[in-house]
């Protein structure tokens, strides 16, 4: 178990830098989601704590220690690959029990640790087959016990659930986090899914073209974006944003900022009775909400979250919108957020 | 399901299947048959006539110590050939396959080789090795050891294996690159964070996943030193001295074109057909085991 501190993570392939110097901290026993679109240095990021990667200047601390010249095996870590990583030749005993051995844990010692994940992960029955004879979900929980069986200071998931289909990945999704509860150690996780973000992490990392663009609680996040690109990523559907300031008794906006505001914070109204009107374009129903489309007079797209038994508005109606304007944020022309 | 296709044509498969069979015949069958037909005579001292003697030739060919001795003469050199070009190749591609910045011009440096003909390649080791005017002959003089393979058995087999090996080398060089690239990169990574060493890695999992490669190249390997190396031997010793590079597929040509003993050298022929066909199976059923494909 342990704390991990970096402190201006730089990283650079010849002239080209890829992560632009990122500082965090992370408390022992946190649940850390890095997230943001693919190509954003993410897992880089996470290849670098893991020792994988080269560190172009900046420390990366976990513990007491300053591991940027150690090798991967003397930092500590265990790592969940996307593609799991097992090793084809093993039986899934030999896979979970590797590491072990080659840290010479005595025979007696493996065999009760690798029984004691298998039991955790319900792959009892399958020790001692190949991974090849093993479906997705399971060959995940494989590479989860080779990791939980070293008994590490920190867990490092490189978009894990990212090769299983969509019923699994909810499912697994829970499991990773129970049994990351369950064991106490400090996580570093990286997706590109919001909402793995937005369920897993104690606090997350957004970033964006190898910046950390906001680092906090889920919440604090989805609320209170720092920037633009932010508001976007972290929501579905992401934040509306406009380019004419629409609040009563405010003046044009300054060029290039925008106003953003989310689709549940918008009720359908009769038109003229709210901020604006718009044009309904069509509507998506989900069944537990409906997404309205359409576009203001203005020309701004916007949409609209409303609650699932509401009748649907006919495609091509003009509806009047009602925004609480204290949920309005305001972005300057660099996407930062702006005390309205 | 399986997938058949259903020819309306009765003769349409067999005339598809025609030039292949048409091939094989003409270079396996007709000359394997042949061979094993005229195994069973010994021709007169010019040629005239032939005397069927049966198991004759075969009998002789046990009872003569030369032959015996080929056994011997082969097992060394294809095993020396085989295990010295495929770990020289996989020490090579692990080399090649850690290389980032040009890659693509060792790679292709190491595969040249491979375009040069037997007989050329066992000449320029000739000249190198020449004990009057080799240059590394000259060099080992310096050093003050003594090189001349048409005297040493030693050195001449240690010569044309060296050949024999360097031209295959470029061969087992590519596949095992490969085999080696073909490894998905983060089951190295996963090792490495598991603790492993360098060499504890390579040991416990690039070597394991490398075998259907390692497998594959032993069979082609052992076949290569058995048939291919005939143009090596041919330029560089021709078998000698003293018989100490006589490999079985040469005493083959040897005894039949040299000393026109025919029979004989049929003879030689089907044992030695004979002989690569049980290593072969041998190979499959005992090696191909271990294999993880």
């Amino acid at each position: 178990m342990a704390e991990i501190k970096l402190e201006a993570i730089r990283k650079s392939y010849g002239r080209t830098e890829v992560i632009h110097g990122i500082d965090a901290e992370i408390s022992d026993g946190e649940f850390i989601v890095i997230v943001g679109p693919s190509g954003c240095g993410k897992s880089t990021l996470l290849r670098m704590v893991a020792g994988l990667e080269t560190i172009t200047s900046g420390d990366i601390h976990i513990g007491d220690r300053v591991v940027n010249k150690l090798e991967p095996r003397e930092r500590d870590i265990a790592m969940v690959f996307q593609n799991y990583a097992l090793y084809p030749h093993m039986s899934v005993f030999d896979n979970m029990a590797y590491g072990l051995k080659i840290a010479n844990v005595p025979k007696a010692e493996i065999q009760a640790r690798v029984a004691e994940a298998a039991r955790m992960l319900e792959l009892e029955p399958y020790l001692d087959r190949k991974p090849r004879q093993l479906s997705g979900g399971q060959r995940q929980r494989v590479a989860m016990g080779r990791a939980i069986v070293r008994k590490p200071a920190v867990f490092l998931f490189d978009e894990p659930l990212s090769n299983l289909d969509a019923k699994l990945r909810v499912q697994m999704r829970l499991e990773i986090k129970a049994l990351q509860r369950k064991l106490g150690v400090t996580a570093l996780y990286v997706t590109h899914d919001q909402v793995e973000a937005m369920t897993l992490a104690d606090r997350m990392i957004v970033m964006n073209g190898g910046v950390a663009e906001q680092i906090g609680a889920p919440l604090d996040v989805y609320a209170n974006p720092a920037t633009l690109f932010v508001a976007g990523f972290i929501g579905s559907p992401p934040m509306n944003v406009l380019s004419h300031d629409i609040r009563p008794g405010r003046g044009a906006l300054d060029p290039g900022a925008v106003i953003g505001v989310r689709p549940e914070h918008i009720d359908l109204v009769a038109p003229g009775a709210g901020l604006i009107d718009f044009d309904v374009a069509f509507c998506e129903p989900l069944g537990a909400e409906t997404l309205v489309h359409g576009v203001t007079a203005a020309g701004d797209k916007l949409v609209v979250r409303i609650d699932g038994e509401v009748k649907l508005p006919a495609d091509g109606t003009r509806i009047g919108l009602s925004i609480d304007p204290a949920r309005i944020l305001t972005f300057d022309a660099s996407g930062r957020r702006t005390e309205t | 399901m399986e997938k058949r296709v259903v020819f309306d044509n009765r003769w349409l498969p067999y005339l598809l299947l025609a030039p292949q069979l048409l091939v094989t015949f003409v270079f396996f069958f007709w000359p394997a048959g042949q061979a094993i037909y005229q195994s069973a005579f010994i021709p007169d001292p010019f040629g005239l006539k032939t005397q069927f003697v049966g198991l004759g030739n075969f009998e002789y060919l046990f009872g003569n110590r030369y032959y015996r001795e080929s056994f011997l003469t082969t097992a060394v050199f294809s095993v020396l050939v085989t295990v010295s070009a495929m770990s020289f190749a996989l020490w090579l591609a692990v080399l090649a396959d850690r290389v980032i910045k040009g890659s693509s011009a060792y790679r292709t440096l190491l595969i040249w080789p491979y375009a040069v003909a037997p007989a050329i390649a066992g000449v320029l080791w000739l000249f190198m090795f020449n004990p009057f005017t080799g240059i590394i002959a000259w060099m080992l003089a310096q050093l003050g050891y003594t090189w001349n393979h048409t005297l040493d058995g030693g050195q001449a087999m240690a010569l044309v294996v060296a050949a024999s090996a360097w031209k295959q080398i470029s061969y087992n060089f590519l596949f095992f690159l490969a085999g080696l690239q073909a490894i998905p990169k983060s089951v190295i990574e996963a090792a490495a964070i598991d603790g492993a060493s360098f060499w504890r890695r390579f040991r416990t999992i690039v070597f394991p996943l490398l075998s259907p490669t390692t497998f594959f190249l032993l069979v082609v390997n052992i076949i290569y030193a058995f048939f291919d190396t005939f143009g090596v031997i041919h330029t560089i010793t021709k078998g000698g001295p003293e018989q100490s590079t006589t490999i079985l597929v040469y005493k083959v040509f040897s005894d039949g074109f040299v000393g026109q003993d025919l029979g004989s050298s049929a003879a030689q022929s089907v044992i030695l057909l004979g002989l690569v066909g049980i290593l072969t199976v041998v190979q499959f059923r005992y090696i191909e085991r271990r294999v993880h494909y």
